[in-house]
């Protein structure tokens, strides 16, 4: 049993992470990072890279582009937060520049708006290492601890790579980034990201908000799970017998290939829009998305390549942890949010914030969140801590790789999660939330490191529980949610809370005017409760 | 999924051990990683980047290669091992991969 204390604790060791743990070591604190793998390779981030939302500090450039946000996100995020993310992404991205990360140049100038994942994440990891932060790898978190008034004051877990040893540290201030939830999909980078971090603090009594917009998918050369989008603009798509697919441009093809992939169709992509002089700097730019291929034998410049969609979920989807302060703050007094782990649709609304506005959300709201931590921590004597949590600690009968699969199997096919009808939400539902009684009353098997398979699986059930209830009290289909063929709907640009285990719930985010506002809340998945 | 290390290659650094975020591997005896958790690894291509010793091969597919599959033989494999590391420019002598990044101009051409 390893037991440690720190000011603040921060769990996930991703871009979010390790920007919150410079802030807060910034900000004086002694840091924490315990990452359930390696902080430095873990999450999406690391292998992937990122575009980055990154603009200059001009009033005008960056008042522009908010307003453009803002429409694009269906109108649900929050032009302030967008403009405090923009702001500090650039400062931060300075820094980073300041600290020696190799960007390109063009014309003799520096160009900042991209970010390759493996060179970026070994940097964070060093620059978090050198300030001072102790960093705990393969420790993953299965529970937080609070103290005796229900405050966040720390987090436990097993150390993986030593037998599964627990541990524990006690903190005043604890940061999750923990990242969001792909479900297992294998979406390169994202196994990690099961959730964990959402199904810790529900057990709080935190609450969620965006759920519904969860059903973010994107297309891969269909023998790997390699999601990049942006070289897709070259691509021309066809069925098996060669007939071409006619899309209306191709980075706006997502939804058309769906449709056919979803009706069992083969579908083929080639990059041959490329125009020749610029296919080496496309290599260049993503050589993660041209490995695969030239591994695999295939030149995408030439040959047609079967693509298929792989479930990004709540990473590149926008719901998450809901955010009640400028700090990130989450409804759970102590506990911070950052990155994947919180709702994006402060910056993204209803649509995906895909990796530029994610990449500056991790950055700003990791920054936001360790040196809130660190006040709060500054602020309150080292608490005196116990642990919390339910589904998960516990040993049991049920096989977490069942429990996995039968949760994929409500959200993985494009036919129940990217097309959404009412039934099957409540069909998917009604199954799932049987799993949630059979694993509370049955429990999960697992010893030592299967204890975290055991809580992978009930946080994978817990999240999908909340994506369909969300989904289900939003009667219209809105960015990242489409339901059946109901439209968009302008008396519907709000909101939705989602919250609970034992007992989901959902409401709508009050309206401006309280004698507007519905009854706080309803615990049950009839939409009719909620308009 | 990684289908290769080379006991041949291996300097037994343990790097890879450490760096796997889903921990598919296991010191073996002899010093050298065996891939303890196939059904783990997410293509991911990190311990390919992170190995000093080219070492390891990442196959790009997304489900472990049928026996007698050139994707887990070395011999014929050879200087495919590593790729991933020289791409990213690591190693001596090799300019950081960053430092060509061109997502500007794919970015910028979407937004005009």
């Amino acid at each position: 049993m390893s037991e440690r204390e720190a000011d603040v604790l921060v769990l996930g060791g991703g871009p979010a992470g390790t920007w919150a743990a410079l802030a807060a070591a910034d900000a004086g604190a002694r840091v924490v990072l315990a990452d359930k793998g390696y902080c430095g390779t873990s999450g999406p981030t690391a292998s992937g890279g990122n575009n980055l939302w990154y603009v200059p500090p001009d009033p005008e450039a960056r008042a522009t582009a908010v307003a453009a946000r803002f429409e694009a996100g269906g109108r649900l995020g929050d032009r302030a937060w967008m403009a405090r993310v923009v702001d500090e992404t650039y400062r931060r991205v300075g820094d980073l520049a300041a600290w020696g990360y190799p960007f390109p140049s063009e014309d003799g100038a520096e160009v900042r708006g991209s970010l390759q994942g493996p060179e970026y994440m070994r940097r964070m990891r060093r620059r978090v290492h050198r300030a001072g932060v102790t960093i705990l790898d393969h420790h993953p978190a299965l529970r937080l601890l609070v103290d005796d008034r229900g405050v966040a004051a720390g987090a436990s877990g097993l150390a993986r790579q030593r037998d599964a040893e627990p541990w524990t540290v006690r903190a005043a201030g604890v940061v999750l980034a923990t990242g969001g939830c792909a479900f297992l999909s294998g979406a390169f980078g994202t196994n990690v990201d099961t959730g964990d971090g959402h199904l810790m603090a529900a057990e709080l009594g935190a609450e969620l908000s965006g759920m519904e917009f969860s059903a973010a998918y994107a297309l891969s050369p269909a023998h790997g799970a390699h999601t990049k989008g942006l070289m897709m603009q070259f691509a021309t798509y066809t069925l098996g017998d060669g007939t071409l697919v006619d899309v209306p441009d191709p980075l706006g093809a997502r939804e058309r290939i769906a449709e056919l992939l979803a009706a069992g169709e083969r579908v083929f992509a080639r990059l041959d829009r490329a125009p020749a002089e610029l296919r080496e700097a496309m290599r260049q730019a993503q050589p993660n998305y041209f490995l695969p291929l030239d591994k695999a034998g295939i030149d995408p410049f030439r040959d047609r390549y079967p693509v298929r969609m792989v479930l990004e979920g709540t990473v590149r989807g926008t719901g998450g942890l809901r955010i009640v302060g400028d700090d990130c703050a989450t409804t759970v007094p102590g506990l911070f949010a950052a990155g994947d782990v919180a709702t994006r649709e402060l910056v993204s609304g209803a649509v995906s914030g895909g990796g530029a506005y994610n990449g500056a959300w991790a950055i700003a709201s990791g920054t936001f969140a360790g040196r809130g931590a660190a006040r709060f921590a500054a602020g309150r004597g080292r608490p005196h801590a116990v642990p919390s949590g339910g589904a998960g600690p516990a040993g049991g009968t049920l096989d977490p790789a069942a429990v996995v699969a039968a949760v994929q199997a409500e959200v993985l096919p494009l036919d129940r999660n990217y097309f959404r009808t009412r039934d099957g939400l409540r069909r998917s539902l009604a199954r799932l939330d049987a799993l949630w009684r059979r694993l509370s009353a049955e429990g999960l098997a697992g010893t030592g490191r299967g204890r975290l398979r055991a809580r992978e699986a009930a946080a994978l059930t817990a999240h999908a529980r909340w994506a369909y209830r969300a989904a289900l009290a939003r009667e219209e289909s809105r960015g990242l949610h489409r339901l059946e063929d109901l439209p968009l709907r302008a008396d519907l640009e709000h909101r939705i809370r989602v919250g609970g285990l034992d007992e989901p719930w959902t409401v709508r985010e009050p309206p401006e005017d309280p004698r507007l506002a519905p009854p706080p809340v309803s615990r049950d998945d009839a939409p009719g409760a909620l308009t | 999924m990684i289908e290769v290390v080379s006991a041949a290659r291996c300097v037994t650094c343990d790097i890879c051990i450490r760096v796997c975020p889903t921990d598919v591997f296991e010191r073996g005896a002899d010093g050298v990683p065996v891939i303890a958790r196939q059904g783990d690894c997410q293509t991911c291509f990190m311990c390919e980047a992170h190995c000093p010793a080219d070492a390891l091969y990442v196959a790009p597919f997304a489900d472990p290669v049928p026996p007698g599959s050139p994707h887990a033989d070395e011999d014929v494999l050879g200087a495919a091992l590593g790729e991933y590391r020289r791409l990213v420019g690591w190693g001596g002598g090799r300019t950081p991969g960053s430092r060509l990044d061109k997502n500007h101009l794919f970015t910028r051409r979407l937004r005009s």
